[in-house]
């Protein structure tokens, strides 16, 4: 049964979805990146959706390690596929933003690699589902919680490896104009994986009852 | 507490034993850790000269894939004569369990670190033993918490299906960090002007990982191998 809040929110994320692209379209220009610049608008709304969905799946594996609930794995498992999906977005978008502000395709930053570090981690949660095996889920779990605590030693390690690093403390320095259009598209970004979220694990709940079913059938 | 001791020694008491009869792990992953360092060289040497700053680097890489070798021999032994089940339902601790495992891999890791750094001072021209105390201290803390993820990852493990290649798959990201402040703390020691605070600062993050997570591990241990 979804929640009673999956309407409203759905309508708002589609509606937010929808009129973002005519938002960026009307923010002004950057002056020297000019139209590349506009990928910034997605790409940071996907990474701060990114960590959304890899701090609800950090939170229900960590619950589900200690109380064994289901329903903490599903969320664990629809916050892990996000993560990925989404990650791949900001991993494809980054570098396209970078090639034109920092003319390398990729950097060594702490950012950067902590986000690939991550990323990483949740595949690999994901293929221990997968092929793990029966009783993977409890397995992945610890590799979650564990990945969950690595983000900090990886960032504070690669910032300590790469000073070079150019600060990228853009949100602050954005103009008037931009920071509008960019902080609709964050909210937009979070609702649409709110709203992902929640339908993925509705999924993985029905598709719990139909394996117990054809258990049940079966015997 | 003395009983708990007690506990962890048995369990590393026990591995060592089986290891003592036939050597197995031991000798082989030695031998893997010498080809690691070979195949490195002819990688990373160039006119009979190594690369700059290439030394710390093969080092801890030959550590870090012996490392999930031995973990993933270490476990599979377990399972072979099928007496993994037979140690979780002893009259101990899970945490002693755990301990004594990770005791008996940190020997084993040891024993490999005593024939490969000297190796890899010796082929790479690399000043390791300048700076004896610090590198020590990198070595045991970096190794430390390598294992302490290593153990409970294999340790969990041994029931998955595609376990050889889900370790270093769920292993490598994870201890991302131990590999990093290893290596550029070893870096830090060899460059041509030792850069010893900086190593400290490496090993104090080392040691500061170890701490989180043993913690995590000695606490996700219990549910992790509860059927």
């Amino acid at each position: 049964m979804l929640n009673r809040l999956f309407v409203p929110i759905t309508v708002v994320a589609a509606a937010m979805f929808a009129y973002a692209p005519i938002m960026i379209l009307n923010a002004p220009y950057e002056a020297t990146m000019g139209l590349v610049q506009k990928i910034f608008y997605f790409h940071a709304a996907c990474g701060m959706a990114m960590f959304l969905a890899a701090f609800v799946s950090g939170i229900g594996s960590a619950l589900f390690l200690f109380t064994k609930k289901p329903s903490a794995d599903r969320m664990a498992v629809a916050g892990a596929e996000l993560t990925v999906i989404i990650g791949l977005i900001v991993l494809v978008t980054g570098p396209l933003w970078a090639r034109k502000a920092w003319g390398v395709w990729w950097q060594w930053d702490a950012r950067l690699t902590s986000t690939l570090v991550m990323w990483m981690i949740f595949n690999a949660y994901l293929l221990l589902r997968r092929y793990g095996g029966p009783g993977s889920e409890k397995l992945a779990a610890a590799v979650a919680l564990f990945g969950m605590a690595n983000v900090p030693f990886v960032y504070w390690s690669v910032n300590v490896w790469r000073t070079l690093h150019p600060k990228t403390s853009v949100i602050p320095s954005l103009q008037p104009g931009m920071r509008g259009p960019f902080w609709f598209c964050v909210l937009a970004f979070l609702l649409v994986t709110t709203v992902i979220l929640m339908l993925r694990t509705e999924l993985e709940k029905r598709r719990q009852q139909l394996d117990e079913l054809y258990l049940m059938a079966e015997e | 507490m003395r009983a708990f001791a007690r506990a962890v020694w048995i369990v590393t008491r026990k591995d060592l034993l089986i290891e003592s009869r036939t050597r197995e792990i031991l000798f082989t992953t030695v031998f893997f850790a010498l080809a690691c360092v070979l195949v490195f060289a002819f990688g990373f040497v160039k006119e009979g000269r190594p690369m700059e700053d290439v030394a710390a680097g093969i080092l801890w890489i030959a550590i870090a894939f012996s490392g999930t070798l031995a973990l993933g021999r270490a476990f599979e032994r377990e399972r072979q004569g099928e007496t993994l089940r037979a140690l979780l339902i002893a009259p101990i601790d899970r945490a002693a369990l755990y301990l004594g495992k990770l005791l008996g891999i940190l020997m084993l890791l040891g024993a490999v670190e005593i024939l490969i750094v000297p190796l890899v001072a010796l082929m790479f021209q690399a000043a390791l033993f300048d700076h004896a105390l610090v590198m020590l201290g990198l070595l045991a803390a970096g190794t430390l918490g390598f294992a302490a993820v290593g153990t409970l990852f294999a340790a969990m493990l041994v029931r998955a299906r595609s376990r050889d290649v889900m370790l270093p798959v769920l292993l490598y990201p994870i201890t991302v960090p131990v590999i990093i402040g290893g290596v550029r703390g070893t870096a830090a020691l060899l460059a041509p002007t030792a850069d010893v605070a900086m190593a400290r600062l490496w090993l104090s993050m080392l040691l500061f990982f170890d701490v989180v997570f043993l913690t995590l591990a000695l606490w996700t241990f219990e549910p992790v191998m509860t059927e």
